[in-house]
């Protein structure tokens, strides 16, 4: 009899719980909510604090810098200024600012932008990011690094509505750049009203398209449009959620069952039955996955040896066979992009890999010493891995073993050059080659692999100080051809797709774009 | 006993002293720190976020820094969630993981015993074989299988609840349903078990047959002597049950997306965000030792034959 009981109330609890799930559902779905699985629990809501890809999705809601991006093209479209002009030198960008407020009314003026740059620059606010802004603005490399005080630091609001800012060289993508959070205005008067709390709701005060409604660590962050936005016209969803979880499979079984309408994201192994679903949408993606060579290790501190093993590489097959989601095999580090034409790297048959590989001293990969392949936890880098491991062996006739690193620990390996071959992707911070190529100068901090060469650096610190145009492109490929066609200081091994779960049919103002920005302020339901 | 209880309590200090201290310097051996990323971050930009957080000072004075804010009750600042600090953070999600694992303790104790004791009245028939079977899948498969295959059965396939989520959400109370039964598999599985074993032992005994050739009722010999002495095995593995709530959560809170300090003892180790591990550790340590002391207090209570000096 109890167990009938029992038996009888989990099957009512069961039943109870779907209609009760199903209906909610339904009625959310009506006031246009978008939900959306953001990966991993925002790190902070204070843009001068952020260096995450999560993260900048929750900024496009929240926040607005002088420029904002068009969600199919990724340009810059207007935000907080109006207009822009440039002098004849292509340095001083004067930038016309529109009448508008934060959230509580208190208006944003040109005095809000000098004081939220020089609090991102200011080496007490330690912010991640700040070096983005240290390399572009005249004078904020100093200020940040403790050198010189914030006057040095070349922006200035000529009156309420006009802020200059001076840059250390023409950068053709300058004004996107600006789109960037490393760029975005904080409310510092509700800051100094609560430091150490303006993030949370009750204190939130923003200039985005939204404002901040909720924030539940590790369960949801919710927002609803903000009532003092200047454009809440083009604002049409009623509420955005936000939910992360690191585990991709959580995630991605939350889109598969309809407990969210946007995946970023979509898990290795289940790649194959979902490229046949109508809502996956892939696009090129401004991004790069290459093999770092530790150029002072032996047997890859021989250039003959680091080509072979690029030449030893199948990379139509990687892309097709393993990878599978659309890849592009790589050859150069920079992807193509507008205007710039990318080296052409290095290719050859596996003979000409052989045949280096001979002169280099090891015939038929006689002798070679066993090489290391670095890479941190994850199914699509481990595949990666087995794939080269298997092709340098049938190839080239050398043997490898994987080593496989927890994050930050491959990070640390990483930093320190303890490695002989280590995986690694870089994705652009805005859409310009230098974005691909300036890590690898000598002696920077990014350069695990220690690469160096005088005609490299020689090319991109001219490239650095040029105006926009053809000229700056072929300094900024001389040193590309140094790097990778010559030197081959990296191996390139394919140009990023951006992967995406989302209905089209039903979400609109949403298009798949190379940098994967999307502003929430142009989604709305169909 | 009441000077045990207070002994007792004066000992979980020095515990604690070592726990925190075995900690603070065990995460500081692993490689990598909490500000590394793909974007190793110019040496500048490292040396002022370092400096804000005092990781430039010598770990000893590190250690003094850290020690002093404990006894004070500030656990820190945690260095990947820069908004708020530990004390935030813990407050915020360990009620989540005490509801979930009161609710699985709750449920596996008592469908756990009534089990057992069903087992064990009806020793041998279809019915024992029944429990005990299911009890031997609870303890055999591990919760990390059990947890996705109940996702894929019941949300994925039948589509009645959803895969993940917490009951103050969209979803409501429903998402209870497959964390709980996933954290409690194992322990409703040790105790029916446990509790079955006991049960038939004192059935057998001398004072249960007294009671029967007094002519007590069933009901009364069932209640108030088997079951007393029946539960002791119980009672005492209760302390590692609730460890392996608190463990399992972890498990758990990550397939269902629950917001409890599991993930973030996960998600804090991963990150090297030193404060957060050691807030998390502390509370765990907390809690543990807390419940080992009510367990043996419980047991002096359940059975007069102990007694504590």
């Amino acid at each position: 009899m109890m167990k009938k009981i029992l038996f009888l109330f989990l099957i009512l609890l069961v039943v109870a719980g779907s209609v009760f799930a199903g209906g909610k559902k339904e009625a959310a779905k009506e006031k246009a909510e978008f939900l959306v699985w953001n990966q991993a629990e925002p790190q902070s809501l204070d843009w001068h604090q952020i260096e995450g890809v999560p993260e900048h999705r929750i900024y496009y809601s929240l926040g607005e810098g002088l420029v904002t991006s068009d969600p199919d093209t990724a340009e810059p479209l207007p935000g907080v200024a109006e207009s822009w002009d440039v002098d004849s030198s292509g340095l001083i960008y004067t930038f016309h600012l529109r009448k508008t407020t934060w959230s509580d009314g208190v208006p944003i003026t040109a005095k809000t932008f000098v004081d939220s740059w020089l609090r991102v620059l200011n080496p007490e606010t330690a912010a991640p990011y700040a070096w983005f802004p240290a390399d572009v603005i005249a004078g904020a490399a100093a200020y940040n690094s403790g050198e010189a005080g914030p006057e040095s630091v070349k922006i200035k609001a000529v009156d309420d509505s006009t802020f200059q800012v001076e840059l250390v060289g023409a950068m053709p993508a300058i004004v996107s750049a600006f789109s960037h959070y490393a760029f975005a205005i904080v409310p510092t008067h509700a800051i100094a009203k609560n430091p150490d709390s303006w993030t949370q709701p009750e204190n939130y005060v923003g200039n985005g398209p939204f404002v901040l409604e909720s924030w539940e660590p590790q369960d949801k962050l919710t927002v609803v449009p903000n009532d003092k936005y200047w454009d809440k016209k083009t604002v049409k969803l009623d509420r955005i959620v936000y939910i992360p979880t690191d585990d991709d499979n959580v995630g991605f079984n939350m889109y598969l069952n309809g407990e969210v309408d946007w995946a970023p994201e979509v898990p290795l192994a289940q790649l194959e039955s979902v490229k046949l679903m109508d809502d996956y949408v892939v696009a090129p993606y401004l991004g790069v996955y290459y093999y770092i060579f530790q150029v002072e290790k032996e047997p890859v501190n021989d250039v003959r040896v680091r080509k072979a093993l690029s030449m030893g590489l199948d990379r139509d097959t990687l892309v097709k066979k393993v990878t599978g989601a659309g890849e592009t095999a790589a050859y150069s580090m920079v992807p193509p992009m507008a205007g710039y034409k990318p080296t052409p790297g290095v290719k050859g048959t596996i003979d000409d890999a052989k045949k280096l590989l001979a002169e280099a001293g090891y015939p038929g990969g006689k002798g070679f010493p066993e090489i290391e392949i670095l890479y941190n936890t994850s199914d699509r880098h481990l595949k990666i891995a087995e794939f080269v491991q298997e092709q340098w062996e049938k190839n080239l006739g050398i043997k490898c073993t994987l080593v496989n690193q927890e994050w930050k620990t491959y990070l640390d390996t990483r930093k320190q050059g303890e490695f002989m071959v280590a995986r690694a992707g870089w994705i652009a911070d805005y859409p310009d080659p230098s974005t691909f190529l300036e890590m690898f100068g000598s002696g920077k901090a990014m350069n695990g692999g220690k690469y160096s060469n005088k005609i490299f650096d020689e090319n991109m610190e001219a490239a650095a100080r040029m105006a926009p145009g053809p000229e700056r492109f072929a300094k900024l490929r001389k040193a590309e051809d140094v790097f990778i066609t010559e030197d081959h200081g990296v191996m390139p091994i394919y140009h990023y797709v951006s992967q995406s779960m989302i209905d089209t049919n039903k979400w609109g103002g949403w298009y798949p774009n190379a940098m994967d920005w999307h502003p929430t302020k142009f989604i709305y339901k169909k | 006993m009441t000077r045990y209880i207070i002994r007792r309590f004066l000992g979980l200090f020095p515990t604690l002293l070592i726990i925190i201290t075995i900690s603070f310097f065990i995460i500081r051996i692993a490689p990598g720190g909490p500000f590394d990323s793909e974007k190793t971050l110019p040496k500048q930009i490292m040396e002022n976020i370092e400096k804000k957080y005092h990781l430039d000072e010598p770990l000893l004075k590190q250690y003094a820094r850290y020690m002093i804010s404990v006894m004070r009750g500030d656990l820190g600042p945690s260095y990947r969630y820069k908004d708020q600090d530990v004390n935030y953070y813990i407050g915020k999600s360990l009620p989540n993981s005490l509801i979930l694992g009161s609710i699985a303790m709750t449920i596996s104790l008592v469908l756990g015993i009534l089990a057992g004791m069903i087992s064990a009245l009806r020793q041998n028939t279809w019915v024992d074989y029944l429990v005990m079977s299911v009890a031997i899948i609870g303890i055999t498969i591990p919760l990390f299988v059990i947890g996705p295959v109940l996702v894929y059965i019941f949300a994925m396939k039948l589509g009645w609840l959803p895969t993940s989520g917490w009951f103050t959400g969209r979803y409501g109370w429903v998402t209870l349903i497959m964390p709980v039964i996933t954290l409690s598999a194992d322990k409703f599985a040790y105790i029916a078990r446990l509790s079955r074993a006991s049960i038939l032992e004192i059935l057998r005994s001398d004072y249960i047959r007294t009671a029967r050739a007094k002519g007590l009722k069933n009901s009364t010999i069932l209640f108030k002597h088997v079951l007393k002495g029946g539960l002791l095995p119980v009672v005492s593995y209760l302390g590692p049950a609730f460890s392996a709530v608190l463990t399992g959560s972890i498990v758990v809170e990550t397939v269902f997306r629950v917001p409890g300090l599991g993930k973030f003892f996960v998600q804090s180790a991963l990150n090297r965000d030193y404060t957060l591990i050691l807030g998390t550790v502390i509370v765990y340590s907390v809690i543990l030792i807390i419940m080992n002391f009510v367990v043996d207090i419980i047991y002096a209570y359940l059975d007069p034959r102990i007694s504590y000096k």
